[in-house]
């Protein structure tokens, strides 16, 4: 028996959860290391190098490695922490959404001043399920 | 003797902290936001607080995934603003009031609330950005601070119904401090937002707008939204939103909305800003 999780029908949306946090705690370190710049400036220097440091999963390595996003967000990542990883490579919150969205930086930044994506249809995994 | 008078709820929004330091608040995108707190910065000049009790959560600055504490007041002489990965923002050094945070925090324990105490902490956007929309670029900050930082960044946050027990214990605390100090309490975050995954992008006006109406007119019953809401209607990171209870706990349970303002968007979030007087 796991923990009761209600949110689990909640469609594109990863819960940073207990579960999700003692996951992805060495990819969250790694990723909220490079706040500082001298951790950036080594991990620009040997990105591999530098990553090993953090005793994380190969699949949470890859996935940092080749800035899957989403993918950091299902084995663990927080979006708090893996902001510090896209802004190391010059993206900030708002590319980061149209990248994990999948609409792209302008198609996303024109649904954002149109009113945001509605919550009518964005409710419930099965309404995602009937497109 | 100390006393509250007045909340100001607030969003934290990292761009428009940004967009202040970097010019560009009165651009096409930014410049209706700004125009929303002209009032706000008009009414705090009168206002005058000596103090602000100022909640907020940090965003993995002061604490990473190794300590995550759920209520850490604030009991420092000072808060240096964070390097959040770009450079500390270019304000003012956040000056504190270590004789009412320890009274605060003594207080709070005995009252049954076991707060996490900070003898020294760094503060990041979610405490200076809701400084910057009520007072502008002064030179010096006008009065000192007292911060309370809230985990909503790890599920789950604090209940909503225990932040408003919070803001009432908060309350008591203030109040039974022996000088003359005028309080302003600042809930921030919020609003509807959700940053993460493939429902990025959420924005959920008419509930926001609901959350507002319930926050101002019937707190115990706004206060009892539960968790599966906050996420499902606002957003995943929408749940921040419980730490305008705090606020409103430390109120009166008669306040007077004299400010309202709602704007969508900043990057990825809408912006909901209020300010409520005791009654």
């Amino acid at each position: 028996m796991g923990t009761k999780k209600p949110y689990d029908d909640i469609p594109g949306t990863i819960v940073f959860d207990s579960d999700q946090a003692a996951r992805g705690y060495h990819l969250n370190q790694f990723c909220i290391s490079l706040r500082l710049q001298a951790n950036r400036d080594a991990f620009k220097a040997d990105p591999e190098a530098y990553i090993d440091n953090f005793p994380m999963t190969p699949q949470q390595r890859e996935a940092a490695l080749n800035q899957e996003w989403n993918r950091l967000l299902e084995l663990g990542g927080n979006i708090y922490y893996t902001s510090k990883l896209a802004a190391f490579h010059g993206i900030n919150f708002q590319g980061l959404a149209g990248l994990m969205t999948g609409k792209g930086t302008q198609a996303y930044r024109d649904m954002m001043i149109a009113g945001g994506r509605p919550i009518d249809g964005n409710r419930y995994k099965s309404e995602w399920d009937d497109k | 003797m100390a006393y509250i008078s007045s909340g100001v709820a607030c969003s934290h929004v990292p761009a428009l902290g940004v967009a202040s330091d970097s010019g560009i608040s009165g651009d096409d995108y930014y410049g209706p936001i700004f125009k929303g707190f002209e009032f706000s910065k008009q009414w705090m000049a009168e206002e005058k607080p000596d103090l602000i009790f100022l909640v907020y959560n940090d965003h993995c600055t002061a604490f990473d995934a190794r300590v995550i504490p759920t209520f850490a007041l604030g009991c420092a002489a000072e808060y240096q603003p964070a390097d959040e990965g770009w450079g500390p923002r270019p304000v003012p050094v956040v000056q504190g009031h270590r004789a009412l945070s320890a009274h605060i925090a003594q207080s709070l324990v005995l009252d049954s609330f076991d707060i996490t105490i900070m003898n020294e902490m760094e503060v990041d956007h979610g405490l200076t950005v809701p400084l910057t929309m009520m007072f502008g670029k002064p030179e010096k900050w006008p009065c000192p601070v007292v911060p309370l930082a809230v985990n909503v960044v790890q599920y789950p946050a604090p209940l909503g119904s225990r932040c408003f027990a919070l803001g009432k214990a908060i309350r008591k605390a203030i109040e039974s401090y022996p000088e003359n100090l005028k309080v302003c309490v600042f809930g921030t975050g919020g609003m509807s937002h959700q940053l993460q995954h493939e429902r990025a992008g959420l924005i959920n006006a008419e509930w926001d707008a609901r959350f507002m109406d319930l926050l101002v007119n019937d707190p115990d019953k706004g206060s009892q939204i539960e968790h599966i809401e906050y996420l499902r209607e606002a957003g995943s990171e929408g749940i921040e939103l419980v730490m305008w209870y705090v606020m409103r706990g430390a109120l009166n349970e008669n306040v007077e909305e004299k400010h309202r303002f709602y704007h969508v968007p900043a990057s990825n979030t809408a912006v909901g800003h209020m300010i409520l007087e005791n009654r």
